[in-house]
Parts: structure tokens; sequence; C-alpha cells
């Protein structure tokens, strides 16, 4: 399958992606209403804590939910220079938390420098691993050890326990190939009590539904996982879809584009807010620029300055970035739905 | 095109109440606690209602229990066992009473 880029949809546009949540609003509150009905004048964001690199769009699977439009037809992938502004805002910043992720992360040629020059600086890393490209070529069957050898958290998307569901959300293949990839991981130790290797799985619905609560599925998937293929891992982190670029692709092509924004805002929960990711997150793109999060990147809703320019990592002042007013759109009632969706899974119990 | 089931009316079931009011919070109330965890788990219960749903051919109920066992992690298998379990028990429910059947005939037949 090719991305929504490679084909010219003008659903590769943020712009025309926008453009539909103006088409929505009318049958939905925009979000900001709902927001401030709940008692927030607008969101801001605390002391960044998570700084998450999105090291480009190169990807070895073309999932059909992907945010990103990530697939083999990407090139837009982060420079050895950008990495180094990375790691000079760490430097300057004192954030002490990374994510990095893609596309595959793996696939951007300076990953592995990156990873052991923030291990260098004492930072928690994370890596948003596919599984699939553990095995998908020779020059990457090491990543387990040197994951373990850099003490990095793994974190991995695995919809389903079962392939039919798998494969139809991340291509043909994937399931089988994931299992592999997790049996591998856990023969270096990650997921294991006591080896300190945390592998954490990622749970996206596999339609156009939310989730059940993220304790009972983690423990279906401990359950299914172990007895089926003897695989273990930490936690499961429920994660909603949010509607953008190929999920809002599908649920436009399949006439559930209203329905699901209207289910997202019945179940818009104010207890969320508090916690919501872009609350402590600093996203960077490929390019440098700044985002509330890794959906405003997709939707190209750039941190900007007073002046209305562009935050990019090489320049922006730390403390710039404290208390800023975080940008908000119908995208976001994914994050508030039920009991909310974030990065590092569900937000409250 | 008129039909009597609108999907729309699903959103809707709240409104039963403008009627009753009384009856129909002690209805939502029970049902809450009926879907609550228990002796069985809110899991479990799901692909219960989802076979019941079956068996009383309710499309409301199959469209939101449908949807719930998704959410709660049952898989295409799980669900679809679960509606043979209540289809069998609606087929064996007709052909027992063929016992009865059975019974009249010998009554009424010469021996």
């Amino acid at each position: 399958m090719a991305t929504l880029a490679r084909q010219q949809h003008p659903l590769a546009d943020s712009a025309s992606q926008l453009r539909h949540y103006d088409e929505v609003t009318g049958i939905i509150p925009p979000f900001s209403s709902t927001l401030q009905k709940a008692g927030y004048d607008g969101l801001f964001a605390g002391r960044p804590e998570i700084l998450q690199i999105n090291v480009g769009k190169l990807c070895n699977q073309t999932c059909r939910h992907c945010h990103v439009d990530a697939g083999p037809d990407r090139r837009e992938v982060m420079s050895r220079e950008t990495m180094e502004q990375c790691l000079q805002f760490l430097d300057r910043s004192g954030m002490k938390t990374v994510d990095i992720t893609g596309g595959a992360p793996e696939l951007n040629p300076h990953y592995r420098w990156l990873v052991s020059e923030c291990r260098q600086r004492g930072c928690r890393v994370m890596t948003r691993c596919n599984l699939t490209i553990i095995t998908a070529h020779e020059r990457f069957n090491d990543l387990p050890r040197f994951f373990a050898q850099h003490q990095v958290e793994v974190i991995s998307s695995l919809p389903f326990y079962e392939a039919s569901r798998t494969d139809r959300q991340r291509g043909t293949g994937v399931f089988d190939a994931s299992i592999e990839a997790l049996l591998l991981l856990n023969a270096e130790g990650y997921g294991k009590p006591d080896s300190g290797l945390q592998l954490h799985l990622v749970y996206n619905p596999v339609g156009a539904f939310l989730s059940a609560p993220q304790q009972m599925l983690e423990q279906q998937f401990k359950k299914e996982l172990s007895n089926r293929y003897g695989i273990v891992f930490n936690n499961l982190y429920v994660i909603n879809n949010l509607p953008i670029s190929r999920f809002l692709h599908f649920l436009l092509q399949s006439g559930q584009y209203e329905e699901y924004m209207k289910k997202l805002v019945m179940a818009f929960n104010p207890a969320t807010v508090p916690a919501l990711m872009c609350r402590y997150t600093l996203s960077v793109s490929w390019e440098g620029f700044l985002y509330d999060c890794d959906f405003n990147q997709m939707l190209d809703l750039k941190i900007t300055d007073q002046a209305g320019n562009a935050r990019h990592i090489s320049t922006v002042p730390a403390e710039a970035l404290q208390e800023r007013r975080i940008m908000v759109s119908q995208h976001c009632y994914g994050c508030t739905a039920g009991s909310g969706s974030s990065c590092g899974g569900q937000l409250v119990p | 095109m008129k039909t009597y089931y609108n999907p729309d009316d699903l959103a809707r079931f709240a409104d039963i109440s403008q009627y009753d009011k009384a009856l129909a919070d002690k209805f939502f109330n029970w049902y809450n606690e009926v879907f609550a965890e228990g002796a069985l788990s809110a899991r479990e219960k799901s692909l219960i209602a989802l076979a019941v749903a079956h068996a009383l051919q309710c499309p409301y109920c199959i469209h939101a229990y449908t949807e719930d066992a998704l959410a709660k992690g049952y898989s295409e298998e799980q669900m679809m066992e679960a509606v043979h379990v209540a289809a069998a028990i609606r087929g064996g429910a007709s052909l027992v009473h063929a016992t009865q059947m059975m019974n009249r005939i010998n009554q009424l037949s010469i021996s």
C-alpha cells in the first residue's frame, strides 16, 4: 500500500485534514468550548519533561491507522545536524527523558548514535519500535542487544494477540514477525521480572471504536501472549485512534467520520485534562520544528513565538516553552475520551 | 427509506425517562449494576449480552454489544461462538418441543 503522500491524496495535506474538522464543527462542539465548559480557559503547558523526537517518516510498514502517513516511500529523515541541535537543547533545558519515534526510527542512519548520546547524558530513553524492523533485515537483528546495552525502554505496537486483527491494521505477515521479535526481546531479558529492561506494548483499537479500560485488556493480553507464545511484557498502553491522516482517511472512506467524532465527544472526560501529555511533552519534527505533540506535528500546528514565527529546536530558549498556550483542535477529543489517551497509555483510572 | 428501526435511536435510549422518570431511573441504575464487575467480570458479561442480543434479535443490542465485545478484546471467533451458543439454545428450545408433538401423536394414534 502506498502512503497518502505517494498517492498525492488530498489528505496528505494537513490543511485538508483541518478543513474536515471545520466541516464537523456544528455537529459537534469545538474542543475549546468543551474545555471551557469543563472550567478550562484553554490548555497551558507545564514544565516540559519529555522530549519526543520524531526522527523521520520512513518506515518498513504502512499501517492503516498511521497518523504519520509513514511508509517505505517516505524520504523525510532527521539529519545528524538536527539531532545535534536536539542534544544541545537537552543540555540547555535539563530535560532528562527522551522518546524516540518515527516512522521506524531505526531506519534513520544516525539513530544508534542519537540513542547513545542521550544515554551518555543520563537521559531515560524510550524508543517506539514497530517490532518487524528487528527481523526485516540482518543488519537490524542485533537491535534487542543494542537496546539492552543502552538500557532503552522499548515501546511496541501490537493491536491484538491474534494475527487476523493485527495484520488488518498493520499489514500481512506483521503479526508473525512481531511475535518473532517479541521472543527475541524476551530472550535478551526484556519484559522479564527483575531484568530492569522494560518492554511495553501499545494497543490501538483496530477500527472505529474506543478501547476498554487498560487494566482489563492488559490482563487479557498477558494471559493470551503467555499461553500461546510464552511472551512476557511489562505494561499495555491503550491509545485511542485520532482522526488524523490514514485513520481519518479510513473514517471518511467508510462513512464513519461523524459517528466516530460524536463518540469521542460523548466520551469526553474532564478528569483527563490535567494529565494530557501535551502539557508535559515537546515534540520535535525531522526538520527540528517544535510542536505540542506528535499529532499536532502531523497537522502542522507549530509552536510559535509571540510574533507568530515557528519555534525551532536550534534556537528556542527552554524557558519560553513553559506556560505556553497549547494549540487545540477537534482531534484533541481523542486524548480526552474515556480514560484518556497518551503515548504512555490511559491517563486516569 | 422509512424503517421501524432507526440507528440514531440507540443514542436516545435515555429519552425513555420522559414519560416515567422514576421507573426509567430504576431500570438504568439496575442495568449499570448488572454490568459492573461482580462474581462474573464485566468482560464476561459483555459476551453474555452479545449472545442474548442475538437470541432476542435486538438490532440496538447487537450494534452496542458487538462494539463492546470488540473493545473488550474478544476475537471474532469467540464472538461467533457466543452467537452459536445463543442459536443452539434457540434451536434446541424448538426441537425439544418435538417431544410434545410426539406425545400427542402417540395419544391420537391407534397403537
